[in-house]
């Protein structure tokens, strides 16, 4: 495989931010999205697997929670908890863009 | 090959452009820019630093990196910054990976970064750039039009966001702003003001016997000062008046501040000369820092703890943990006995997040917001520390964060 970058080297680009919305399960799993199928599953599934880890550190420090809202500089992810599952928004931050409620 | 072709085009216009300009800037400065055309007071600003490096022919000379996939603009630009004033050393390298290993081993005043490329893109870059190099200066000169990359570019502290589209009309104004970056020196002091502290500006006031209502800043922290022919009449800051707000607002080591105009029909509450007030300040803030006896040690922490414990009832807020980073001192926290256990998760939330952060491109951590049944919760991360702040249930979102940054700037004053 190798030789196959060498011959059409890698296209100039930018990673997007996501947007949309995703479900998963308890598992870890990936169960909706209306996130586009451009952007990786893996970075996708991470923001998932974050979420969930931080819903169940918070029941096992006894506070638990029903919704998580992280704020980047340029990224807005608000989670809600959904009976170990996790119901998650994705919002990129713009000057422009308005600040979702 | 039309992607050379344009950018060869560009190159030669750019290049006309520029020397035209440079033609044109030999008239002198005043209220109006290299053009003829008014000009606003940042790009005063800018101009007017630029004709002071001129003036005083700057003896270090900086390097500046260029970073760009396009040989053909990696060569334009080392031709553009070549004759800055301040006379920079220009290196190029044509990826993020050769950019990173340059960074490493040499010590360089800026970075120019385009933020289409491949492998590793120009956001990558400099999110690695900022944790790594925070002294540096950064550029992005990009060809994207987007709203969104500018954003996330300025979101990651980049000090400037530059079209390669606008590079054409405004090449002697890129210039400026670089030769700007590049002779500004990073101190703390009052932004408008650098290096100088908020005491040099009261005394310059005063000095000059002006009249003028000073609004002085810091974070969500401001404060009023009113100066009435060279002297402080009053002040007034975080529910506090006259001196003893005075003695406050002076213990602030940044911030900004504004000149607004003068209100003479302000009642006077400070009677002290303002030398007075300034020598007993630096008195108490000396005394502070070189404070060794315990017994003075124990009561300062007592106070300090009563002045929290005040602050906490003021916002309503039901507790405050502050977690110092790993290794660096104990947490601190009132309002709860669970201090470790509450601790540990923040750190935790903290670095999962921050991690998470990095590996999206989303930018630095501002604030993570939590809502559980009995209780709403806020973290702030700082450099130094990360801010845990319990509420109770039923605030509005944005009030608790508003809340929250007064109480953790308070907190840390």
């Amino acid at each position: 495989m190798g030789f196959l970058k060498k011959l059409f080297g890698s296209r100039a680009a930018i990673q997007q931010l996501p947007t949309g919305s995703i479900t998963m399960d308890r598992d870890g799993q990936i169960v909706t999205s209306t996130v586009s199928s451009m952007y990786p599953q893996p970075l996708l599934q991470a923001i998932g697997r974050d979420v969930l880890r931080l819903f169940r550190e918070a029941r096992s420090t006894e506070m638990p929670l029903t919704e998580l809202d992280i704020h980047f500089a340029s990224l807005r992810i608000t989670a809600r908890e959904l009976r170990g599952g996790t119901l998650i928004f994705i919002f990129p931050q713009t000057t422009l863009a308005p600040t979702p409620t | 090959m039309s992607h050379h072709w344009t950018t060869g085009l560009l190159f030669v216009q750019i290049v006309a452009k520029w020397r035209q300009e440079k033609l044109i800037s030999t008239v002198p400065i005043g209220n109006t820019d290299c053009f003829g055309e008014t000009m606003l007071p940042l790009q005063a600003e800018i101009c007017g630093t630029v004709a002071a490096v001129d003036a005083t022919e700057m003896e270090t000379h900086h390097k500046i990196l260029i970073l760009d996939d396009d040989a053909d603009w990696l060569d334009l630009c080392r031709e553009l910054l070549v004759p800055l004033p301040s006379k920079p050393e220009i290196r190029t390298v044509s990826s993020g990976a050769r950019a990173l290993a340059l960074l490493e081993s040499e010590p360089f005043r800026l970075l120019v970064c385009d933020l289409k490329m491949p492998r590793m893109d120009g956001l990558q870059v400099l999110a690695i750039v900022r944790r790594r190099f925070p002294g540096l200066r950064t550029v992005v000169l990009s060809g994207l039009e987007d709203e969104e990359f500018r954003s996330r570019a300025y979101a990651l502290g980049v000090d400037l966001f530059w079209l390669k589209a606008d590079m054409q009309q405004n090449t002697q104004m890129f210039l400026d702003c670089l030769e700007s970056l590049l002779g500004r020196e990073v101190d703390g002091g009052f932004r408008g003001i650098q290096s100088k502290s908020l005491m040099d500006i009261i005394q310059m006031e005063c000095l000059s016997r002006s009249s003028t209502v000073l609004r002085i800043s810091r974070g969500p922290l401001t404060a009023k000062m009113w100066i009435q022919d060279g002297e402080v009449i009053d002040a007034e800051t975080e529910g506090t008046r006259g001196e003893t707000a005075v003695r406050r607002i002076l213990a602030w080591k940044s911030g900004t501040f504004e000149s607004l105009p003068a209100e003479p029909s302000r009642e006077r509450t400070i009677i002290k000369p303002i030398n007075a007030l300034l020598l007993e300040s630096a008195q108490t803030i000396d005394e502070s820092a070189n404070a060794t006896e315990l017994e003075s040690m124990e009561q300062d922490v007592h106070r300090k703890t009563v002045w929290k414990l005040g602050l906490l009832m003021r916002e309503g807020a039901e507790f405050v943990v502050s977690v110092p980073l790993d290794g660096q001192g104990a947490p601190e926290a009132l309002g709860t006995q669970s201090t470790e256990q509450l601790a540990d998760w923040t750190r935790q939330v903290a670095e999962v997040i921050k991690r998470l952060g990095e590996r999206i491109e989303a930018g630095p951590l501002s604030h993570v917001a939590a809502k559980g049944a009995d209780r709403q919760l806020l973290i702030l991360p700082s450099e130094r520390k990360s801010f845990l702040v319990g509420w109770p249930p039923g605030d509005a979102a944005d009030e608790i964060l508003e809340k929250s940054k007064r109480l953790v700037v308070s907190w840390d004053s």
